[in-house]
């Protein structure tokens, strides 16, 4: 029985895994069309995607728009976690529920609201727009993650660095940044990831002029079906695997760092 | 307020007030949009004046078609005219034209307008064409709510169900449903065993299970979907390996079907339904079940009566989560699912971006946002302090 539960579970994560198994080969094939076995290998789609005007502005866009809500983001999501984390006055939940918000309305709904609204301001068509957008769904898993972080940091360091004359500012920066690094270091990954994997805001918030790469893929597909896709995929894949590492080492770099304050 | 809470609250405004400005305040201006109902009393305000003093009842008097004209007259190659046609011309087909005929007989008509107008077309000489344009010169209305739910209102106030070729909401909805629903279905019947077989792994091997469900969960929903979409191709890998191995001679179409859109959709979610469920899992201690064995329950008793039980809450926030997501999905069923495999999410972006009906989105998203509000409320029930940690990225 048991064995069975096994190869059951063992297929599911076949499952799991196989769509990008078969991306990969499809991405390097030599062939015009997308199927396997390929007749052969190349770089030929690879090519096309990083000679191609289209597919490199595209790319450009996702990275500065990426780059530009990571930051953002960050820094108001950490203030936030550390306002959060001071302060105790009536209404906090209610400020609490706001700041998550944006983590449970549906995506279109957000981003339909946000067309007609930015439409207005005149922020649709426009990296801006974008940026803000991005901010306004990444910053609260910024606040989550350095929350989390902060949670964890014993106030009296803080306290510590007060009392022996640094300000508040100098003692933020020098004794409770290093400690809640990690977090900080995740929120920003996730953020980034969360701008440069997004889909449905960019349908609603860009012209063809600031296609980020998943909206210029959104549209390739409608199209024309070409390998190409395949590789701006795989791409796209490299993009998230670096990022998963980045989290990945930030996360056991904090535990060192835990484990080595408890010591001592 | 202490000191603290001060510092604290400055810290936390710059992000509140971009929250509350650039996503609260849209999305309370779509809930209002739903009941907004400008286009009549814009394209025809002195109409609008006259039809308010009517109460609705016939005769109709001269006033109402005496202000028609006049508005008439003014509205030559007006925008404001052109959306008020079609948005009338959404309540009742055969609206549009109606009004483009009047306006362009009405620089030659003479007193008495009411009879003119009705030489012009009888439908002008139908107390019912007045009242509905009465009924529209009120700057509110429930129209786009009820046609989101295919119902609307008679001039006379009662309401209706629409015609059977334009009810296609409640139907929309039930697809919605249906959808999210089997998906959750499947996630769990594929995801709890899974889930378990992993929380019982350790070092290397569970290293490497759990990087297998870790890996497309970090995958953007885009490329898992499009990587769906090309392996779903009528020439794509499955149906070459089906050839290949001669169980079937023709290619089949997969893609653009309902099975294509459970396929990718269950692949999209099926992590956010284990990892939930896992950490659970890892929590259990091995000492019940054992306990339970030696006191003579049987493998299935053990699992049914003390295993499942302690591993619920788990499968609650896990599937929750998915279902609660799966409602509001618009990229994977878009690419691979057909026209009758929309869900919701593609109506609003279709009114929104195509026929741009924003009154028509405005409704759809709010019975949306009520939706997942009850869901949300829902969850939070069942397992408070349950936080949406492993975020909604579709």
């Amino acid at each position: 029985m048991m064995r069975a539960v096994r190869i059951f579970a063992v297929l599911v994560l076949i499952f799991l895994v196989s769509p990008i198994l078969v991306i990969f080969p499809l991405s390097f094939s030599s062939g015009e069309v997308l199927t396997l076995p390929t007749p052969g290998w190349s770089l030929r789609w690879f090519q096309d995607f990083f000679l191609n005007e289209r597919w490199l502005l595209a790319t450009k866009h996702s990275v500065i728009v990426g780059l530009a809500t990571m930051v953002v983001a960050t820094v108001l999501g950490t203030l936030a976690a550390f306002g959060l984390y001071l302060s105790d006055f009536r209404g906090k939940k209610v400020v609490m529920a706001v700041l998550s918000l944006p983590m449970v309305v549906p995506v279109i709904v957000t981003a339909s609201s946000m067309y007609v609204a930015f439409s207005v301001v005149g922020l649709t068509n426009s990296l801006t727009g974008l940026v803000i957008a991005h901010t306004i769904i990444a910053a609260p898993y910024v606040v989550i993650t350095v929350l989390a972080a902060v949670q964890t940091f014993d106030m009296t360091l803080m306290r510590a660095a007060l009392s022996l004359g640094a300000n508040p500012v100098r003692a933020f920066i020098e004794v409770v940044m290093p400690m809640i690094m990690p977090g900080i270091v995740a929120g920003a990954v996730f953020a980034f990831a969360t701008s440069f994997d997004e889909l449905v805001i960019a349908i609603f918030l860009t012209g063809p002029e600031q296609f980020t790469l998943p909206r210029q893929m959104f549209a390739g597909l409608r199209e024309m079906l070409s390998p190409t896709i395949a590789a701006a995929a795989v791409v796209m894949i490299g993009f998230s695997v670096v990022l998963l590492l980045i989290t990945e080492y930030a996360r056991t770099r904090g535990e060192r760092l835990k484990q080595r304050a408890a010591g001592e | 307020m202490t000191r603290n809470s001060k510092a604290g609250l400055a810290l936390i405004a710059p992000l509140l007030v971009l929250i509350l400005a650039g996503f609260v305040l849209p999305i309370a201006s779509t809930a209002l949009k739903a009941f907004d109902n400008p286009e009549v009393s814009a394209a025809l305000p002195r109409t609008t004046v006259a039809l308010g003093q009517w109460d609705g009842a016939a005769p109709l008097p001269d006033a109402v078609p005496d202000a028609f004209v006049a508005d008439l007259q003014d509205a030559m190659g007006n925008r404001a005219f052109g959306q008020m046609t079609r948005r009338l011309n959404f309540e009742e087909s055969g609206m549009r034209s109606l009004f483009f005929k009047a306006r362009r007989a009405a620089p030659g008509l003479e007193r008495p307008y009411a009879q003119a107008l009705a030489e012009v077309d009888p439908e002008w000489g139908r107390i019912e064409t007045w009242q509905m344009l009465k009924t529209h010169s009120n700057p509110y209305t429930a129209s786009y709510v009820l046609r989101s739910l295919d119902l609307r209102m008679e001039p006379d106030g009662t309401i209706v169900k629409v015609e059977p070729e334009q009810a296609i909401f409640v139907d929309l909805f039930i697809r919605t449903f249906a959808i999210s629903i089997w998906v959750t279905v499947i996630a769990v019947l594929l995801g709890y065993p899974t889930a378990y077989v992993l929380s019982t792994l350790k070092g290397r091997m569970e290293s490497l299970a759990l990087l297998c469900v870790l890996v497309p969960f970090w995958i953007s929903i885009l490329v898992r979907s499009t990587a769906w979409f090309i392996i779903l191709q009528r020439e794509g890998p499955i149906n070459a390996a089906l050839q290949f191995a001669g169980l079937i001679g023709e290619p089949q179409a997969i893609i653009f079907t309902r099975p294509a859109v459970y396929i990718a959709m269950v692949h999209v979610l099926l992590p956010f339904f284990i990892l939930p469920l896992l950490s659970v899992m890892k929590r259990i201690r091995a000492d019940y079940v054992r306990a339970a064995a030696s006191l003579g329950a049987r493998p299935w008793q053990q699992f049914l009566l003390v295993y499942l039980p302690m591993t619920m809450p788990g499968v609650a926030a896990g599937a929750l989560m998915v279902f609660m997501l799966s409602v509001g999905f618009y990229v994977t069923p878009a690419l691979v699912g057909g026209l009758r495999d929309q869900m919701v999410s593609y109506y609003i972006a279709y009114f929104t971006n195509t026929t741009i009906n924003l009154g028509m989105a405005a409704a759809l998203s709010l019975l949306l946002l009520v939706m997942t509000g009850v869901l949300v409320a829902v969850a939070g029930k069942l397992m408070p302090g349950m936080g949406g940690k492993q975020g909604a990225r579709s």
